[in-house]
């Protein structure tokens, strides 16, 4: 347990020592609300959707989870590249507690990445329709955070590079959030794509949140919640057997 | 009680092998080290000494032979054996954004040094390697010296009973190495602590190392204290003595040769 803590802790502790980070990652989400947002929200409404702005904030919510979760795997890299993963890989403690400390604190660090977006999202003119289901919002968001995080480095875990990092996830980081709904509502779509969006796990994520926040989602709840958890249960374990064939 | 604590040996190696694909790194070497011994480990570049402490320190699995590392196998008992030593590698091993404190916190925790003692330990390692007054400062801002004190002081967080060093004083001043070798022999002795190192400072290893081993090509080519080996060899500086050992051709293919294979060895792996 101590050594999950530990893990977490200083994931944790670096991320807040880094504002110009923090701030940095915001830009692309506000981008992506403004533009869109107001952008394509009258084509929106006059398709008889509603307001755009509800539709997309919990999108555009996960987007920043996703971005931030996934790219935390490359604190690996660096770890590896700068010789700190020995010191951790020879220590008397299970590989799998590293594993799950560190995706423990990628996911609360791009939980509270997504947190910040929502409060800009707010300011935009998002309204979220019951307050009291903002805990299960959060729950949603960190659930998704954790599941990319094991997935980054499950990632991180089979490269030795940061080049080889980068390629993976510009490949793997696009289509998993287009593919996802965050922009288009999931009914009515082409049979492929229609295929392809209930694969991407995101969907369920944000359909989710969608659920919660404005009320509004394609699937059960009780379906999202139940594919995110399974899913990430699978990427831990996964991410798990990885770690444990590191050699340091 | 066990054979390693009767005999008097920390350190079983038997038989020992290590193969990448058709290259042997380490070829079925042999020794002892005794506790509170200090056992150097030299050899020219790409002999196996890097191989030989990755698999004594379980960050490598072995081809072959037999390893007991106080008291326990490495094979079976990885844990054991990873509490009972502490280790300065090679290159850098700290994380250069978090304060010295919290590196040694980090190690703490990860070795479960209890909480009544750990403050306490903490402070004096830190006091002990003069960084006490620097203990809240990021290590990025740190000169090499103080980052490797630091790494000494890490190492011997824990209590180990062994402390491995590769090329713990590589790249520093003449007055950091000989600071480094005071702290590590002053806690020798106090805690009866063995040290196990490798160096290409022969003077280095000719002071501190009360035995001497010298590999070459992966397997032991001698072994014995200073003048044990300079009576072998008919010279009379430690640094003469490996030069007619091991000769004195440049051995950077060798080098080059390892690094290819373990290379390749990786990317086999990696696809699988």
């Amino acid at each position: 347990m101590s050594t999950i803590y530990i893990l977490w802790l200083r994931q944790v502790k670096k991320y807040f020592r880094t504002p110009s980070r923090i701030v940095g990652s915001l830009g692309q989400p506000l981008l992506f609300l403004l533009v869109f947002g107001f952008g394509l929200g009258s084509v929106f409404q006059q398709a008889g959707q509603g307001d755009y702005i509800q539709f997309l904030s919990p999108g555009i919510i996960m987007m920043s989870v996703l971005f931030t979760a996934l790219f935390s795997g490359i604190d690996l890299i660096w770890d590896r590249q700068f010789g700190f993963l020995k010191e951790t890989m020879v220590a008397p403690v299970p590989r799998w507690h590293i594993m799950f400390g560190q995706a423990l604190g990628g996911a609360t660090v791009a939980s509270f990445q997504g947190l910040i977006v929502f409060l800009l999202s707010l300011i935009i003119g998002f309204r979220v329709v019951d307050p009291l289901l903002l805990p299960v919002a959060v729950l949603i968001i960190f659930i998704v955070a954790m599941l990319f995080a094991a997935l980054g480095i499950s990632i991180a875990s089979l490269l030795e590079d940061m080049q080889g990092f980068q390629l993976i996830m510009n490949f793997l980081v696009m289509p998993i959030f287009f593919l996802s709904g965050a922009f288009f509502p999931l009914e009515g779509l082409p049979k492929a794509l229609e295929v392809i969006t209930r694969i991407d796990p995101l969907t369920y994520g944000i359909d989710g949140l969608r659920h919660v926040l404005s009320g509004s989602g394609t699937f059960g709840m009780g379906l999202d919640l139940l594919i995110i958890v399974v899913i990430a249960a699978l990427v831990l374990g996964v991410g798990s057997y990885l770690f444990e064939r590191i050699q340091a | 009680m066990n054979l390693s604590q009767h005999d008097g040996n920390i350190i079983t190696v038997s038989g020992l092998t290590k193969k990448f694909k058709d290259f042997t790194a380490v070829d079925n070497i042999s020794f002892n080290v005794k506790k509170g011994e200090v056992f150097a480990f030299l050899g020219p570049n790409g002999a196996g000494k890097s191989t030989t402490i990755k698999i004594l320190t379980t960050l490598l699995k072995p081809s072959g032979g037999k390893l007991m590392i106080n008291g326990n196998d490495p094979a079976k008992n990885k844990d054991a054996v990873r509490k009972s030593f502490g280790i300065v590698f090679q290159d850098p091993s700290l994380d250069s954004d978090l304060t010295a404190l919290e590196n040694m916190q980090y190690h703490a925790v990860l070795y479960k040094v209890p909480k009544e003692v750990r403050e306490k330990r903490i402070e004096e390692l830190l006091r002990f390697v003069e960084l006490w007054d620097r203990k809240n400062d990021m290590v990025k801002t740190f000169s090499g010296g103080m980052k490797r004190r630091l790494e000494v002081a890490r190492g011997l967080l824990h209590h180990p009973g062994i402390m491995f060093l590769d090329e713990p004083t590589l790249g520093l001043d003449p007055q950091t190495r000989n600071h480094i070798w005071n702290y590590l022999l002053e806690i020798c002795e106090k805690e009866n602590m063995t040290v196990f190192f490798t160096t290409h400072y022969m003077a280095e290893a000719e002071k501190v190392a009360d035995r001497i081993a010298i590999i070459d090509h992966g397997r032991i080519v001698a072994m014995g204290s200073l003048n044990e080996l300079e009576k072998q060899t008919g010279t009379n500086s430690l640094e003469e003595a490996f030069i007619a050992i091991t000769g004195s051709t440049i051995r950077e293919e060798q080098v080059n040769g390892v690094t290819r294979m373990r290379a390749m060895h990786r990317m086999f792996e990696g696809k699988k």
